[in-house]
């Protein structure tokens, strides 16, 4: 995973001060540009990532309320390097209630390792349902237990019953997770 | 044919909406923050709605291959309203938005000293943030208002050619078209402008500067009257080149001056996660 430091290599003319965040933050896209800029991160979002390291948590729930969906996506992929221990969770929970694609997956990357068991198999479960690809799940194979296929069961019976298919990386998850039969 | 509508309130269409306008040539839109049918009581209220505006909103005209931007502002009816007026010192979070091309609809509703207030407040945040305003114009005394927001704009300092004059016509382009704003044609099924009148005002004053709009919202309105009025300029006697300029290049031009209009990537349908939620009919 990357780190702040990684980042910094990246952008090393940049020391924000946290007065200035509130409005450069919304402007990183017009400022810095939206390329790539190393493996995984484009140059806003790891402009972001360095404005939120230097501002209180309390500040990152606001950036993120008052965020456009660029915003906050940000700011979840920024989540896992940052210093806020479970302060971020609650902004997982805010996107997973929304029913953008990007925002769902988004909270379901290395940071979801702090949310709850069944808030993560109903993330998942949602994935599914809204054809998020199960790969952008951190962590799905390790965490997937068995109350989770349960659950893709009764998805499969239902999606059967009404006569449409299951994604394949849902039924590859579901045969991991069935019993082995002897 | 490729078709900009650069005033319409999406938030009260549906998905089918969406898929017809995608079908009629509707690439881009531009939807203004404005008032709903039930009048909002507290800030609160606006800054969900402005977060529609700049997040989902624009995620769902993507699943049509449609980009959407938006326009934000404290509009002039709710400006009467005492426990809506805080909605003004929020308005900086959002104007600071990337997909935020103008600041509106400001304007007049009942032209009372609290729109006045409200109004020229708002011109001054277009000044500051750098952005193109857009002025709707009132339905009620609507001549006198045309004049009076004329006025305003005026006294404001913005350059009127960052200024784009809505709901205007027959009676109101020559005043508008005098102050060298953009001028802005809603057409309606039955009220505002039609399809036939919107082609003599072209006959008469040439496709410079005049933007054409559904404006449809929650009341009797069509999304595809931007449609209708191409087909009818063609069957009038304008060429493809007239159209795409009234329809394409005018409001691409008059919103660009926001420098934040970004049509590099107008969406692919295919791009965001194959069969979701919405398309599909919602999680």
């Amino acid at each position: 995973m990357t780190t702040l430091d990684e980042l910094r290599t990246f952008l090393p003319a940049e020391d924000f001060q946290p007065a200035d965040v509130p409005a450069l933050f919304p402007a990183a896209g017009r400022r810095y540009g939206r390329e790539p800029l190393t493996e995984g991160w484009t140059a806003d979002e790891a402009a972001r990532a360095l404005m939120l390291a230097a501002v209180p948590p309390s500040e990152i729930q606001d950036i993120y309320r008052y965020g456009d969906t660029a915003e906050k996506l940000a700011v979840l992929k920024a989540l896992p390097l940052l210093p806020i221990g479970d302060e971020g969770v609650p902004l997982l929970e805010d996107a997973l209630r929304t029913n953008d694609t990007r925002l769902v997956a988004a909270a379901l990357g290395p940071y979801a390792d702090r949310l709850g068991r069944q808030a993560w198999r109903q993330a998942v479960l949602k994935c599914v349902f809204m054809g998020v690809p199960l790969h952008l799940v951190h962590r799905l194979s390790e965490r997937a237990d068995p109350e989770l296929g349960a659950m893709l069961r009764a998805f499969a019976l239902e999606r059967q019953a009404a006569g449409r298919d299951m994604p394949p990386d849902a039924l590859a998850l579901l045969d991991s997770l069935s019993p082995q039969e002897a | 044919m490729r078709i900009f509508d650069p005033h319409i309130h999406m938030t009260s269409r549906t998905t089918d909406d969406y898929r017809q306008m995608a079908e009629a040539g509707v690439r881009a839109v531009v939807e203004p923050a404005f008032w709903l049918g039930q009048p909002r009581t507290n800030p609160g209220s606006f800054t969900d709605y402005f977060d529609s505006l700049i997040g989902w909103e624009p995620f769902r005209a993507a699943q049509f291959g449609i980009r959407h931007h938006a326009t934000i502002a404290l509009n002039p009816k709710e400006a009467n309203d005492p426990r809506c007026r805080p909605v003004l010192d929020l308005l900086p979070r959002y104007l600071a938005k990337d997909g935020v091309v103008a600041v509106g609809e400001i304007g007049y509703d009942s032209m009372t000293p609290a729109e006045d207030e409200v109004f020229a407040a708002q011109l001054a945040l277009a000044l500051d943030h750098e952005l193109p305003a857009m002025v709707h114009t009132p339905h009620r005394d609507k001549a006198r208002g045309t004049q009076r927001s004329l006025d305003v704009v005026k006294e404001s300092g913005i350059d009127p050619g960052r200024v784009l004059l809505d709901h205007l016509n027959e009676v109101t382009i020559g005043m508008a078209r005098d102050a060298g704003v953009w001028t802005g044609f809603s057409i309606y099924p039955d009220t505002k402008m039609s399809p036939g009148r919107m082609v003599a005002i072209l006959r008469e004053y040439g496709p410079e500067r005049v933007l054409v709009n559904s404006a449809a919202d929650w009341g009797k309105s069509d999304p595809l009257l931007t449609l209708r009025t191409a087909e009818a300029m063609l069957a009038g006697g304008f060429d493809k080149d007239d159209v795409d300029r009234v329809l394409w290049r005018n409001p691409v031009e008059f919103y660009s001056q926001s420098g934040r209009l970004d049509l590099s990537d107008a969406p692919d349908p295919d791009v965001t996660f194959a069969g979701n939620s919405i398309l599909r009919g919602g999680s």
